[in-house]
């Protein structure tokens, strides 16, 4: 058995333990052993995802103790996609920091690590409890770092975020508790080998456990009835945490996607638990974002309520799951991820230029170096507003052909373009308030070579994700495929023949 | 039985909610408590209501208690703590702040007069 599945978690949680016992002197060693740590992180997650990409799903036993007894950890080409994401987003959001932010508080980078290593988790495990778990290690994380400055608004929108959370971690071992006391299993791949002989006499209690895990998945998705914290929180945060904030919702999209398509299959206890509501609570949280985005006041408030779009858009088609609608989610995720990341990295850039106006949208003279910022911001813009002839407009394309047909497909196109309209109508009218105002510049103000660094990053992401295509597109599609076969993952995980011993049930 | 057991979880778990819905943190502290407690009970009966009986297996004992939902019990008291202090240390550091303890930051009537005179910031 390799050690491979198990090390993106491992190294951030051992470097943050590590710094921990250090303290807090020498903040240039914390950055340097924080970035070595992701630089490692990434490498292993490269390497999975060079794994995945043979087709091969690698399974790590922890304690080796075989499913559906112990613990699994699961990297197909799923689980090390967003993987590599999660190092893809993380390290120039740690770059951003490195410019002075992480400096506002204590402990900022074990904070980091800690969760990074809770996000790798969540995306690897293959069992709900273990899901469980390292969404708290990822929220606990967030709850400090969230905070993380100080400042009365913090405080508020901490304090909001941690209680919404804290219910939903409550529901979400309500739902353990049924699922463990009916199946008597919590691994994935078990449960969508228990599920269809469901006994008739435990088919609503089952019906009930799954539909509250759902919408525990739904709450850290941010969808509509529990979508409200999101913009508050978002763009509360310092840039480098908002940014890094942006692929957390996505943990409870890739969650419910896994578990609808792997354990729901075609069992009876869980037939049509998504439909039709979920489409249209996505389609709301579409409608919903796109008012956020004209309401803003702040370039960091339009990020925010980029997330909420891009989780509608994301859920929509989580809730057709099948293989094309999945294939172009998981081209489109990772678009949507970096560059709203970026955008909220450049809210910092240009608050940290314009002084008191910060990133707020008023007439205010323009920021000095204005060429470089505006490059960055139309590169953005076009992206996020899906514009061709960047990845965002591929992926939108993708996700217009790939879900929603029948009576859906109108309201499905109509939601995509206009609230693709309407973002490009705010992006332009804050870059006008931000970029082309007639007053005399500020001084330009060069970039620190981190956070610079990280912007860029970020920023070339999209056009290299629409170079990249052609193979990027075929990635995502076999990764669908493989999600959709489901007896790659049941067989990988309990091996072929599944003879588990079990005990029988009063 | 198993219908005291539930109905008990079931009210436990309801006065949790009212008390989180309650505008100030202090209540919404012990509501999260009381929720986790009924969550707690809920997980630990999962492995169904037996009395005396070991989780291991153990010569002359009959029968055996399934261990699992004893060590999810564990895990999930720790973290559930663990969140908890963190929840009390933010909200002291809220009053601090703002000079309210109202979950949704100072209401109209304290902006006015605040619990003990001084405006929020």
């Amino acid at each position: 058995m390799s050690h491979l599945p198990i090390l993106p978690i491992l190294i951030p949680l051992v470097a943050a333990a590590l710094m921990l016992l250090w303290g807090q002197r020498g903040l240039p060693y914390h950055r340097a052993f924080g970035l070595g740590a992701m630089a490692l992180g990434a490498m292993a997650s490269v390497a999975l995802a060079v794994e995945a990409g043979t087709d091969a799903i690698s399974v790590y036993a922890v304690g080796d103790w075989p499913a559906p007894f112990g613990i699994v950890l699961v990297a197909d080409r799923l689980a090390a996609t967003m993987v590599l994401l999660v190092y893809a987003l993380g390290i120039p959001a740690l770059l951003m920091a490195t410019g002075g932010t992480d400096r506002l508080g204590r402990h900022f980078h074990p904070l980091f690590l800690l969760q990074i290593a809770g996000l790798a988790g969540a995306f690897l495990t293959g069992d709900i409890f273990n899901l469980f778990v390292f969404f708290e290690i990822l929220l606990l994380a967030s709850y400090a770092m969230l905070v993380h400055g100080g400042g009365p608004e913090r405080a508020r929108a901490g304090m909001a975020y941690v209680i919404i959370n804290l219910v939903g971690s409550a529901m979400f071992l309500v739902a353990v508790a049924l699922i463990y006391g009916t199946l008597g299993t919590l691994t994935i791949a078990d449960i969508a080998y228990v599920l269809p002989n469901v006994p008739p006499a435990d088919l609503a209690l089952v019906r009930a456990a799954f539909a509250i895990l759902v919408g525990v998945f739904l709450l850290k998705a941010a969808v509509l009835p529990m979508a409200f914290w999101l913009p508050h929180v978002y763009s509360a945060a310092t840039p480098a945490i908002g940014a890094l904030f942006a692929i957390m919702t996505k943990v409870g999209i890739v969650a419910l996607l896994r578990l609808s398509v792997i354990g729901f299959g075609p069992a009876k206890a869980t037939e049509a638990l998504l439909l039709p509501w979920l489409p249209v609570l996505a389609l709301a949280t579409i409608a919903l974002g796109t008012v956020g985005v004209f309401a803003a006041s702040r370039l960091a408030t339009v990020a925010a309520n980029l997330v909420l779009i891009s989780s509608g858009t994301l859920l929509f088609a989580v809730a057709f799951a099948d293989g094309p609608a999945t294939a172009a989610l998981l081209y489109y995720l990772p678009h949507t991820t970096m560059a709203t990341g970026g955008l909220f990295l450049l809210a910092g850039h240009i608050a940290e230029r314009r002084g008191e106006l910060g990133d707020r949208l008023v007439r205010g003279p323009c920021v000095g170096d204005r060429m470089t910022m505006g490059i960055a911001y139309a590169v953005l813009a076009v992206g996020l507003a899906s514009l061709p002839p960047l990845s965002g407009f591929l992926g939108k394309l993708m996700l217009l052909q790939g879900a929603g047909d029948g009576v859906w497909q109108p309201l499905w196109w109509g939601a995509l373009l206009l609230s693709g309209l309407g973002v490009t109508l705010v992006l332009s009218r804050s870059a006008s308030l931000i970029f082309w105002q007639p007053e005399k510049p500020l001084p330009a103000v060069p970039s620190a070579s981190g956070p610079g660094l990280a912007l860029w990053l970020l920023v070339l992401a999209g056009p290299a994700w629409t170079l990249g295509a052609a193979p990027a597109a075929a990635w995502a599609r076999d990764a669908a495929g493989q999600l959709h076969a489901r007896e790659p993952y049941v067989a990988a995980v309990l091996g072929d023949v599944p003879d588990i011993q079990r005990e029988r049930r009063p | 039985m198993e219908i005291l057991i539930a109905l008990g979880v079931g009210l436990i778990f309801a006065c949790g909610v009212y008390l989180v819905l309650r505008p100030r943190s202090f209540s919404v502290v012990l509501g999260l408590a009381l929720m986790s407690y009924g969550v707690n009970l809920l997980i630990f009966l999962g492995g169904r209501i037996d009395r005396f009986v070991p989780p291991l297996t153990l010569p002359g004992a009959t029968g055996l208690a399934d261990p699992l939902p004893q060590a999810l019990v564990l895990t999930a008291i720790v973290i559930g703590f663990g969140m908890t202090a963190y929840l009390v240390a933010l909200a002291l550091r809220m009053l601090g702040d703002t000079g309210s303890d109202r979950v949704d930051g100072p209401g109209p009537e304290e902006e006015a007069d605040g619990p003990d005179g001084d405006a929020p910031r």
